[in-house]
């Protein structure tokens, strides 16, 4: 099921939460919306989904214009806001057998929700009561609500908040799994996270589109191969820090200290984002030292906005 | 539709709302029974019809104070809104579940009427002409406070204006006679619920009240679509 996306834009008084956004999505995408806190993420997807009306633009769903054919439309989407809209004082059966009411599924009741509830572990905790489940699990029984009537499109806001490590994990391959068979728009403030689960990334700041590439050149092309950290065993770490000093090209180099026993770690900056691995390598191993780590320093959100920022007003012409 | 009407209704009986709004009805309206009706050793129930307009006042904010203010707050209309159903169909699923326990509730006079029906002939067109009269007041009290319910994430303050205003509407032909100008004391004449609602204690069914009292209750649904709709484009 393709999305398509033309020129939305959503003003909350003066304010523009969303500024004339396009993007086109093809079926069995999994995208990732990527963008600080409050940069219209979740407003993109409430108009999506219908919850919003967009005060321009266009929003179709499998070729179909959400505000003139809202229920087809809301048919094909399972959506996972922000905060799970759950009924607290339901048990997790009775709440998933509500919203299989609601969203009036032909699919074999009983068959259709408990295959839901074992995909995302929640079998054991169905006949709780929602208000006593953990934050971890509500979240996952957010998620079995937008699976419920399996919809083509799946929309999750910010799926992952709010779990530990491990269920973040199960999530993750969850999501990945279910992207085979649909097609996925998820929204995150982490970088890591879109990467490890999307196809392909929409950075969005203050309402606009900043960046929309696949998952993999984004990090490429803002990974700067020009900051290495380097672990060397040696036996002390002034003579290392003179040797990486000298390397012709190095503009910088930084103490880290000692993160492993006999060890020690510096953060090497190159002059023009030239690449020192291959010297770096060469002279630790001509000293007879022992080289533990090299790895380029991995752009963080942050610098990838910078670097877009950048980019984008060294085109325009505006600081 | 039916989902929600369904969800809405068990909700009353799932926290102690529903069986507080029973009480209110059973124990008010058995107190005018008593001593309107048995104690004076009389089988007219004008006394327990008339006094009801008060017991529905108390009973009625309580009813609908959380029917949407409490969805927005937990944000579970996210999960109505964004499912196919309308939003006619949401808004009167609510006002259809809350219609359903007020007239259990009110059901209860109905019981009366068989105990007196051991000692006397109940005059029964009368009884149901009142019983219908109940239930129209009730259903536009009812939409009024399904209205302002929508306005705001907060039940008490929904309780509490859902009060004022029925209580405006329903006595303002009491408040009409603290008016020393006579129009204005007209107009609130004629606003009242009260008044139009004696008709039916009395016994006289008319056409013109029960429209009074069915386009109140449509405007107020429809306006709470309105306010609704406007949400999301604002």
């Amino acid at each position: 099921m393709t999305i398509e996306v033309k020129n939305l834009t959503k003003r909350y008084g003066q304010n523009k939460a969303v500024d004339d956004i396009s993007f086109e999505i093809k079926e069995g995408e999994i995208v990732g919306f990527l963008g600080p806190n409050g940069a219209g993420k979740t407003t993109t997807m409430n108009i999506l989904t219908g919850y919003l009306s967009a005060s321009e633009g266009v929003a179709k769903i499998g070729g179909k214009d959400i505000l003139e054919e809202p229920y087809e439309v809301k048919k094909m989407i399972g959506y996972l806001p922000e905060q799970p809209p759950l009924y607290h004082q339901m048990t997790v059966l009775e709440y998933l057998n509500f919203i299989y009411d609601l969203k009036r599924v032909k699919l074999p009741r009983e068959e259709h929700i408990e295959s839901i509830c074992k995909l995302v572990r929640i079998d054991n905790v169905a006949k709780r009561v929602i208000s006593n489940l953990s934050k971890g699990y509500k979240q996952r029984v957010g998620i079995a609500q937008a699976l419920v009537g399996n919809p083509p499109v799946l929309i999750l806001d910010e799926p992952t908040v709010g779990l530990d490590p491990k269920q973040i994990i199960e999530i993750r391959t969850l999501i990945k799994r279910l992207g085979e068979s649909h097609t996925v728009i998820l929204s995150s403030h982490i970088l890591s996270e879109v990467q490890a689960v999307c196809d392909r990334i929409i950075i969005i700041n203050q309402g606009k589109i900043v960046a929309d590439s696949p998952a993999r050149d984004l990090t490429a092309s803002f990974g700067s191969i020009g900051t290495l950290t380097v672990r060397v065993k040696a036996s002390d770490e002034e003579s290392v820090f003179r040797m990486l000093g000298k390397i012709p090209g190095v503009d910088k180099v930084e103490t880290l200290g000692c993160k492993e026993t006999g060890s020690f770690d510096y953060l090497v900056t190159a002059k023009d984002d030239s690449d020192l691995r291959n010297e770096i390598v060469k002279r630790v191993l001509e000293r007879g030292w022992q080289l533990l780590m090299i790895r380029a320093q991995e752009a963080t959100l942050e610098e990838i906005f910078i670097g877009l920022v950048n980019k984008t007003s060294g085109k325009g012409g505006k600081k | 539709m039916t989902a929600i009407f369904k969800r809405e209704f068990k909700s009353f009986f799932t926290t102690p709302l529903g069986y507080v709004i029973l009480i209110i009805f059973n124990l008010f309206s058995g107190i005018y029974f008593w001593f309107g009706t048995l104690y004076s050793g009389s089988v007219d129930m004008s006394y327990v019809y008339g006094g009801f307009s008060m017991i529905v006042l108390s009973a009625m904010p309580i009813i609908t104070m959380r029917l949407l203010s409490e969805e927005r707050r937990q944000k579970t209309d996210q999960a109505l809104l964004t499912a196919p159903v309308s939003l006619f169909g949401i808004v009167f699923s609510k006002f259809l579940a809350a219609l359903l326990l007020y007239v259990i509730g009110i059901s209860v006079t109905l019981l009366y009427s068989v105990v007196l029906a051991f000692v006397a002939q109940p005059a029964w067109n009368y009884i149901l002409g009142n019983y219908l009269g109940l239930l129209l007041l009730g259903a536009s009290l009812l939409s009024v406070g399904l209205f302002i319910s929508s306005i705001t994430e907060n039940q008490l303050v929904a309780a509490i204006v859902s009060y004022a205003a029925m209580f405006l509407m329903l006595m303002s032909d009491t408040i009409a006679n603290l008016f020393p100008v006579q129009f204005i004391s007209t107009i609130f004449y004629y606003l009242s619920f009260q008044t139009r609602y004696d008709y039916f204690v009395s016994g006289v069914v008319s056409v013109d009240k029960v429209m009074f009292f069915v386009s109140t209750t449509a405007i107020f649904i429809f306006l709470t679509t309105r306010v609704m709709e406007k949400r999301r484009w604002s």
